[in-house]
């Protein structure tokens, strides 16, 4: 049993604002997959909930004219890993969100709650910041466009205001067209878990495959929120595929981040992951873009 | 027919179909609900309550604090009973307690009309507090000054035993000149048993004034009569129901919360009322695998022979003294039992009362921890000498017909080394060791292996009885009625086999009442000590004897035969040479329902058993360890067993396989984790790294069938021992591996990398 004040069904993202800025308490659910788990805790007990569940445009994953793709913030994890679009053009989204928790959980949580949700840890944060993902939110003033680098302001906190929903996920041609990628979640176990660090690189390779002309690499809980390696990048962008790249991949990243000490991992342990994540997943995101690397 | 056959599960299809009842199953009728209020802080007094919040949640009928209680000192543990004082469990706790011992420790309980007002309710009890350091570890317990966890108790020492073996003492032993001497800590840590089932129960009040409690429990008589000792009533008033239930792995070898239960019904006039806990509550408020710090020093010939050991063993018993200090004492009896030591051997041991929660039974019974010690300090010493480790258990483990000098456990039949030899071949020893002698780079391969014995229930201990009852239908079928409990191992299919073994009969003809009513079953102590197919099965086979007699004496005078020369094959009354004279059905019913000589067949048989075995095993695992990611990969497992003839062999190995991934999951990921003021830290099952299907390696069994001589068909324990050598092999493997010995469980991605960075591995 679940401690929910009232429920509101809404049968349109106007219909779901116009609920949000009667509730002023209220929060959207969507899947469920973490805010009933808050209300379970108490955190969010006998609060009332706005449901964008049925909201059928919030769904599914297109293609616009231009090449962007959009993926509905309502999408599942699983629809959007088994999604053709998905597979052709960002395989690396598709498998980050693959590792979410176990099959139940990935059958029932979307994409956008998991960004929504604003935590370091979302697995699929790190490949949208990677794909320079930009963010539809829609409120009473209409809509904005926000770029996922200016989304998230701190551990659970997101620009997103309580009346706006997201309403789209777009990722531009130019921004996945010609990389490869590879996202490694690293956890202590290998299902049912929060990523200790996720990591999500993507090159672009030169026509002889000899040279990465760009590459972005992001990570979750590297940071209290999801971060891109900007100097890194640039350092690396343009330099012959070598072992030594690699390595200076690995290096440079460590002044990218700033993990912290928990319980759960310490910093020094997380700083190792980060070095040795970020040479792993460039070495494996250019052998998948069918260039040649030792690691 | 019989035992030994691989007979599907007599509740196979029950289970899979949904049709099985548990303890939520049974709640038919509409019921309060209970929640109790954990204490904050983990060390100190309650000084007093505000509930006016609480009180106002709708929907709440009553709240009952530590102040309402009786004032009556209980035990838990899941012992029989013993009627000699001196041998009676520690009774240290109440119903609710004032005095907090743990965070978590149960300070008041709300009883409501539904979950959510319970919740609610519980949340706003406002607690107040004297508040003292919380004593997380055995080092803060035993430390100049401490608070006394209990007054009785001021030096939180709940008992300290040694012992020691040989002629001389440890310190003479190892003047020896030549000696290679190893001297390490090993520490082990707090588990949980992580049962699919959480603490579920309901209690009423019948017409006739007695307190009925349903619980998913492994031990109905005990509950019964603990709930008698802690609501100071008559046991008789009690009556316990154990149906199905969703495993224990002998945290349900506890008395839980079943006497709050019974006292909170009581408290709203005997109406029904239901207390289940969460996850978060099993893990912070029952029991857990107690942590204990082993401090071993071996002394050995560079021959290979064990001359002397020093074991030190510290256990952490939390804050309720629960099973105590049997599980340390199990612990150093089976370092002692697993070699010889040729000079001497010195034990002593403790068991620390801390402010953490309270460590209980879990399966293997304080051995996993004391062969994770005694197995890191073997392979330990073999490298010290530059040995092989398994020639160097080879030579020093316990002998055919070993006798333990102390209580007299004897190793009738002896497969150990068979187990040693039959590993060695399955995995390639030789080779493999050849292999992985000197590596370099960043994963490195290793093969590592562990040597265990565990003694068959708990006879010289303490008490082992049970009873079989069996009850003739009409149509030549039986009922059978166990004390004995079913909790998932498959105890009701091998009991069944049993008496169909004996009575001659096919098992579609043998009924097993799966469901255990202290009003009406035998009794049994219950499932744990990996006991029942040994004690509870020597009451079946000899009841079954009685009852065939009984069978037979009907026969021979409706055939106006001889008895002797007559007897019982599937399922039809025979002469000895099998000349087939009449059915059981024919039988049954003529005797029943006979003008004549009406008769009701039936038997019951209580046996006091006053024997024990050893079982023994091996396990061997191969590794590789991703050393910058401090990722220990398990490549191949195998776990080896000598537990006598096999019962039904495809149990035996699922058993085995269970048993296999509680090992890996104590190896390499699990850990309750406490913060220094005493609070749990990841007391859910998203941060207790319990393995999951993702993270098991293919695991593989081989038995060592002996008869034993002992057993009721031969058999011997099998229920606990493959949990235990599982976590010291993969150390082992990773000790080859990198050269490095953790001593510490679990061997976590953290504690790896920070050890191969100090090393210059990484």
């Amino acid at each position: 049993m679940y401690d929910i004040g009232s429920f509101y069904e809404a049968a349109s993202v106007e219909d779901a604002i116009r609920k949000l800025q009667e509730w002023p308490d209220a929060e959207i659910i969507s899947g469920g997959s973490d805010v009933l788990i808050k209300i379970r805790e108490g955190k969010l007990a006998g609060r009332s909930l706005v449901s964008i569940h049925n909201i059928a445009v919030l769904k599914g994953v297109t293609m616009e004219e231009d090449g962007t793709i959009v993926i509905g913030p309502g999408t599942s994890f699983s629809h959007i890993t088994a999604h053709p679009l998905v597979q052709q053009h960002i395989p690396m989204l598709g498998y980050a969100v693959d590792q979410v928790g176990g099959p139940q959980i990935r059958n029932i949580g979307t994409i956008g709650g998991n960004v929504c949700n604003g935590v370091t840890s979302a697995d699929s944060a790190s490949s949208l910041f990677a794909y320079n993902a930009i963010l539809e939110l829609t409120g009473p003033e209409g809509i904005r466009q926000v770029p996922i680098q200016e989304f998230y302001t701190g551990p659970g906190k997101t620009v997103r205001r309580h009346e706006e929903v997201m309403t789209a996920i777009r990722i531009r041609r130019r921004d996945y067209e010609g990389y490869t990628g590879c996202y490694i979640k690293y956890g202590k176990r290998n299902a049912m878990e929060i990523a200790t660090l996720g990591c999500a690189c993507l090159v672009k390779l030169s026509r002889d495959k000899k040279v990465v002309e760009d590459m972005r690499i992001a990570y979750g809980v590297a940071a209290p929120t999801p971060v891109r390696c900007p100097e890194t990048e640039k350092s690396v962008s343009g330099q012959a595929v070598s072992k030594a790249l690699l390595l200076q991949t690995g290096k440079g990243v460590l002044n990218e981040v700033n993990p912290r000490t928990s319980w759960r991992a310490s910093k020094e342990f997380r700083l190792q992951l980060v070095e040795e994540l970020a040479k792993r997943a460039m070495a494996q995101a250019i052998r998948n873009g069918g260039g040649e690397v030792d690691a | 027919m019989g035992i030994g056959k691989s007979i599907q599960r007599v509740d196979a299809r029950a289970k899979v179909t949904g049709q099985a009842k548990y303890t939520q199953d049974l709640m038919t009728q509409p019921m309060m609900v209970a929640k109790v209020v954990h204490s904050t802080i983990a060390n100190g007094v309650v000084t007093g309550f505000d509930l006016d919040e609480a009180l106002k949640v709708p929907g709440v009928i009553k709240i009952v604090t530590c102040f309402d209680v009786p004032e009556i000192d209980f035990c838990t543990p899941g012992h029989p009973w013993s009627v000699e004082a001196a041998h009676q469990d520690v009774q240290d706790r109440r119903l609710l307690n004032q005095r907090v011992r743990y965070y978590g420790d149960d300070v008041a309980a709300v009883i409501a009309e539904d979950e959510i007002a319970a919740v609610k309710a519980a949340r706003l009890v406002k607690v107040h507090y004297e508040e003292y350091p919380a004593l997380v570890d055995v080092a803060d317990a035993m430390a100049e000054g401490a608070v006394a966890m209990h007054d009785n108790v001021p030096d939180n020492i709940l008992k300290h035993t040694s012992f020691a073996l040989g002629d001389e003492s440890f310190d003479e032993a190892v003047k020896e000149k030549g000696l290679i001497l190893v001297d390490q800590t090993y520490d082990t840590q707090r588990v949980q048993h992580c049962h699919i089932e959480l603490p579920v129960s309901f209690a009423y009040q019948d017409g006739n004034g007695k307190i009925t409690v349903t619980t998913s429990t492994q031990i109905p008589h005990i509950v019964r009569r603990v709930i008698g000792q802690a609501l100071g009533i008559p046991w008789g008033q009690v009556r316990v129901i154990k149906p199905y239930i969703g495993g224990g792995f002998g945290n349900k070898q506890d008395v839980l919360y079943e006497p709050l239960n019974a006292f909170l019904s009581l408290q709203v006039g005997g109406r029904p009322v239901k207390l289940e806990l969460t996850r978060e509550e099993t893990f912070a408020d029952t029991r857990v695998r107690h942590a204990i710090r082993f401090h071993m020093q071996g002394a050995v010939r560079p021959d290979g022979t064990l001359v002397a050991r020093r074991v030190e063993a510290f256990s952490n018993q939390g804050g309720y003294a629960s099973h105590g200090h049997a599980i340390v004492a199990n612990a150093s009896n089976m370092i002692k039992q697993l070699y010889r030591d040729e000079k001497a051997l010195e034990s002593e041991s403790y068991t620390v009362y801390t402010s953490t929660v309270a460590g209980g039974a879990m399966r293997g019974y304080g051995i996993p921890q004391g062969d994770f010690a005694a197995e890191c300090l073997m392979d330990d010493l073999a490298a010290a000498i530059h040995m092989d480790p398994l020639a160097f258990r080879l030579k020093n483990c316990m002998e055919e017909g070993y006798k333990d000098p102390h209580n007299g456990i004897t190793f009738y039949s002896y497969g150990l080394k068979k187990c040693i030899e039959a590993g060695k071949e399955a995995v390639h020893w030789d080779e493999k060791r050849a292999a992985y002698a000197c590596q370099t780079g960043s994963r490195r391969r290793g093969i590592g292996m562990a040597i265990f014995c565990y003694k068959t229930g708990v006879y010289p201990i303490s008490l082992e009885t049970a009873t079989c009852r069996m009850v003739l239908n009409q149509d030549g079928s039986i009922q059978l009625m166990m004390g004995a409990t079913e909790i998932g191992q498959g105890a009701d299919t091998v009991f069944t086999q049993m008496a169909a073994e004996v009575l001659g009969v096919t098992e579609d003809k043998v009924y097993i009442v799966s469901t255990q009513d202290t009003d009406v079953t035998p009794f049994d102590t219950g499932a744990y000590a990996s006991r029942q197919s040994y004690v509870s099965g020597k009451a079946v086979k000899k009841t079954a004897e009685m009852m065939k007699e009984k069978i037979l004496e009907y026969a021979a005078w409706k055939l106006k035969m001889d008895q002797q020369t007559l007897d019982i094959r599937n399922n039809m009354i025979v002469t000895a040479e099998g000349e087939e004279l009449l059915t059981m059905e024919a039988l049954a019913t003529e005797a029943l329902y006979s003008l004549e000589r009406s008769v009701h067949i039936t038997a019951e048989a209580t046996s006091h058993c006053k024997e024990n075995t050893f079982a023994s095993g091996a396990c061997f695992a191969e590794v590789e360890v991703d050393m910058p990611l401090g990722k220990v990969n398990v490549l191949k497992i195998i776990n080896v067993h000598d537990s006598g003839i096999l019962m039904n062999p495809k149990l035996a190995e699922a058993q085995v396989h269970g048993g296999m991934s509680m090992g890996l999951g104590y190896g390499l990921s699990e850990e309750l984790m406490y913060d220094a003021k005493g609070k749990p830290l990841n007391n859910n099952l998203l941060d207790y790294k319990l393995p999951t299907a993702m993270d098991t390696p293919e695991l593989n069994v081989e038995f060592i069938e002996l008869q034993d001589p002992t057993g009721p068909f031969g058999n011997k324990a099998l229920g606990e021992p493959p949990a235990i050598p599982v976590a010291p092999a993969i150390r082992n493997a990773v000790l080859q591996a990198t050269g490095i010995g953790f001593n510490q469980l679990p061997m976590e991605p953290q504690r790896l990398v920070a050890a191969f960075k100090e090393k210059g591995l990484i």
